[in-house]
């Protein structure tokens, strides 16, 4: 088997670096399953009945020739429709990596499934079609996966063949799309001429652009950081170790071990720790996963850890390096995606899941609302379905938050409303980083 | 750059020894103690379904994982078809019986008995009644959270899903209707008489079911591995004969040397034609398989475009 080496590497407390995730967005109709279809059929990680079933489908509904969203497209309503509703993870193998891809839905209706789809993803593979250029779902999307933290775009000018390959059309998409990556302050953004209805420059280099040099939307996969959503590039800036305490295993002939996953960088035996929000110190004495004792635990696996001293420790606690204790909060302002039909107003009651703890929470205010498509943050008293804004949250427990921007984990939460149980926000610790607009 | 993989050209069971290729376990791993921890937190009355397959034996090996040196914090719950492969029994009680957890068997043939449901008669696939079975146990024992082995890459519609998925007081899946899930942020909230599946293993393929039960020696029921078995050919599968798959006029029963690649309703489920003795021979064959995994073996899943589908939003595993 052909490893190449440098995928093989993995940095100490990152995540696996040969697993990237990402999720396509963009507009509804610009091509993004079609995209993922093709991308899969090009590389041959469809298996025969898969693409005969596809192949038989396609004939069924007269689409005329194969259908390659039919790929992820797997729903009932999804096919007779021809769109995505919800997200479809798919999961593929190329000799460079693996790769866990998941198509998310262009209609507004479904923002909700998009924002799931990117909010594990490492890079977001943004489908524009060139045609008709930047939409203001496109720009919706992009601001949601700059939010959630996604640092790098594969971004394609995709139905090229429509504009005859023109770089006109290809330069406009190139730019609108580069002045909204350093306005969100992506720093990553590569932009690809492509046809994913044809499959040019998808798995394979296409004739049709001789004027493109950059690579394939494939190369581009292949060659982009991973490292883990949650792990050391998953974050803007790295906060220290922390381990939200999940479940508590009683050991034989007494003593308890404290479960959870580590995130934000790396535990070691001997650590001096702070139990959040009691404040209480004490030190490491025992670290093993289920596999037995180990001196560190690396971000994204699920340990459990032995005390010194025998202090009040409880689910939804947190254990944090000592040097590094993240703020414990009432009130915190917060970046909020709204899903709910209902509008987000102040006063409203809902309970937040924050790491390992549900709390009470109350709305103290809402404090502006950000329009995707001039990325300013205005005034406002409520918040609608699918928009995004800013909000001021009381808990009722104390939550031991860090900025989103230090921790993807610990500075995440969602709003659950408290009579339906659904999942109605989205919330990040802390408000909107954007880049001034130059061109004002 | 290389740029597509040749199935047939890699080299799998080498790539077990590989350091990524284990890191990637270890996360995926790790992942699924973390959801079933969390279900055992939020979840009242959480269950664990077991069907005596490769995918539940390894959940059972991650439940002991999240849990021990404790009692699992859940029942493991089978639902029993009646048609069963009589290895799958076998190692079904003798597993629980090594753990020492508690088993609870709802059965397809006391729905007949009841008059839930109506026999197929012999022959006839009970796949499609188990969801009665299930929801009817769900109802009884008031689960308010069951955990399945089902997998994201099995099935367009299974590619669908959430980790926690939501059902209705009719244990129905509305696939337009699932509940946001961001990042790993699971809520297991659900009112009287709603309930949640819950699926640590969303994530893994089934190369990684193998590679995983290669590196953690666990322990299958022998009809996973190769052996001389008499079967029949109907509709492009092999199918056993036993007590419910009979000859039909014009269908020759041979003795082939086959394996199966998934354990359900001994009815509908086939064998695949292979030589596979071992787990690390049956990694290679997986990994250089071109027919996906319920493809090669699942009737159930050839009644009609989404059947899959279907079944889920009945309230189907």
């Amino acid at each position: 088997m052909t490893t190449l080496a440098t995928t093989a590497q993995s940095a100490p407390g990152a995540a696996s670096m040969d697993l990237l995730r990402f999720a396509a967005v963009g507009s509804v109709d610009d091509g993004k399953s079609t995209l993922i279809g093709r991308l899969l059929h090009d590389t041959k990680q469809l298996f025969d009945d898969q693409l005969a079933a596809i192949n038989a489908a396609s004939e069924r509904r007269g689409v005329g020739g194969v259908d390659l969203s039919f790929v992820t497209d797997g729903l009932r309503a999804e096919r007779e429709q021809g769109i995505t509703i919800d997200v479809a993870y798919r999961y593929a193998a190329t000799p460079a990596r693996k790769f866990i891809i998941a198509d998310c839905p262009g209609h507004v209706q479904y923002t909700r499934n998009m924002a799931t789809g990117a909010s594990t993803a490492d890079l977001a593979l943004v489908v524009i079609d060139a045609s008709q250029g930047l939409r203001e779902q496109t720009r919706r999307h992009v601001c949601i996966a700059a939010l959630l933290g996604v640092r790098q775009l594969v971004v394609t000018a995709n139905k090229m063949d429509l504009t005859d390959w023109d770089t006109g059309a290809f330069a406009r998409v190139e730019a609108e799309i580069r002045a909204l990556a350093r306005r969100l302050l992506v720093p990553a953004c590569t932009v690809i001429p492509v046809s994913a209805l044809h499959g040019d420059n998808v798995a394979t280099r296409s004739a049709a652009a001789p004027w493109y040099d950059g690579p394939t939307v494939l190369e581009a996969l292949e060659q982009a950081p991973a490292g883990g959503w949650a792990g050391a590039n998953g974050a803007h800036e790295g906060s220290g170790a922390r381990l939200p305490v999940q479940w508590i295993l009683r050991q034989p002939g007494g003593g308890r071990t404290y479960a959870g996953m580590v995130n934000g960088g790396s535990l070691r035996n001997g650590d001096e720790v702070v139990i959040v929000p009691s404040g209480r110190r004490t030190r490491i004495t025992s670290l093993s996963t289920p596999d037995g004792a180990r001196t560190d635990a690396p971000v994204g696996l699920s340990v459990s850890i032995g005390l010194a001293d025998d202090i009040d420790v409880s689910r939804g606690d947190l254990i944090a390096a000592a040097d590094d204790v993240p703020e414990v909060a009432t009130e915190l302002d917060a970046t909020v995606c709204w899903f709910a039909e209902r509008p987000l107003e102040h006063g409203s009651r809902l309970r937040v899941k924050h790491t390992t703890r549900v709390t009470p929470g109350q709305v103290a205010a809402v404090t502006g609302r950000l329009d995707v498509n001039d990325l300013t943050v205005s005034a406002t008293e409520t918040l609608g379905e699918n928009d995004i804004g800013t909000v001021r949250l009381s808990t009722a427990a104390p939550l031991a938050v860090d900025p989103y921007r230090r921790n993807r984990i610990t500075g995440s939460f969602i709003l659950i409303d408290p009579v339906t149980h659904a999942t109605v926000a989205a919330g990040m610790v802390g408000l909107p980083h954007l880049a001034p607009d130059e061109d004002r | 750059m290389t740029s597509t993989l040749d199935r047939t050209d890699s080299d799998p069971a080498g790539s077990v020894a590989e350091a990524g290729t284990v890191e990637h376990l270890d996360l995926l791993e790790a992942h699924a103690v973390f959801v079933m921890r969390e279900v055992a937190a939020e979840c009242e009355r959480p269950a664990l379904l077991f069907s005596g397959g490769k995918d539940s034996a390894v959940l059972l090996r991650l439940a002991e994982k999240a849990f021990r040196p404790g009692r699992f914090p859940f029942p493991i719950v089978h639902i029993d078809t009646g048609h069963n492969f009589p290895e799958v029994l076998e190692f079904r009680d003798r597993r629980v019986a090594e753990l020492g957890e508690r088993l609870e068997v709802a059965s397809v043939q006391a729905a007949i008995d009841a008059g839930l449901v109506a026999d197929p008669g012999p022959g006839g696939s009970r796949n499609r009644l188990q969801t009665t079975a299930l929801l009817e146990a769900i109802r009884g024992h008031r689960f308010d959270a069951c955990i399945g082995g089902a997998r994201r890459d099995e099935d367009k519609a299974r590619a669908k899903e959430r980790i926690l998925s939501f059902r209705d007081t009719f244990g129905q899946w509305d696939p337009k209707r699932q509940r946001p899930e961001l990042w790993q942020l699971y809520s297991g909230t659900v009112a009287d008489g709603e309930h949640l599946r819950a699926f640590p293993l969303s994530d893994w393929t089934e190369l990684d079911v193998w590679q995983y039960i290669a590196r953690e020696r666990i322990e299958l029921p022998s009809i996973y591995y190769a052996h001389r078995r008499a079967v029949v050919e109907r509709d492009g599968m092999l199918l056993a004969v036993s007590d419910w798959v009979r000859p039909t006029e014009g269908e020759a029963v041979t003795d082939q040397t086959v394996r199966f690649r998934t354990v359900g309703d001994a009815t509908c489920t086939g064998a695949v034609r292979s030589t596979a003795t071992t787990v690390e021979q049956i990694v290679a064959e997986v990994a250089a398989s071109r027919v996906s995994e319920r493809g090669a073996t699942r009737a159930d899943d050839r009644f009609s475009e989404t059947a899959m589908e279907d079944r889920k939003r009945e309230g189907y595993f």
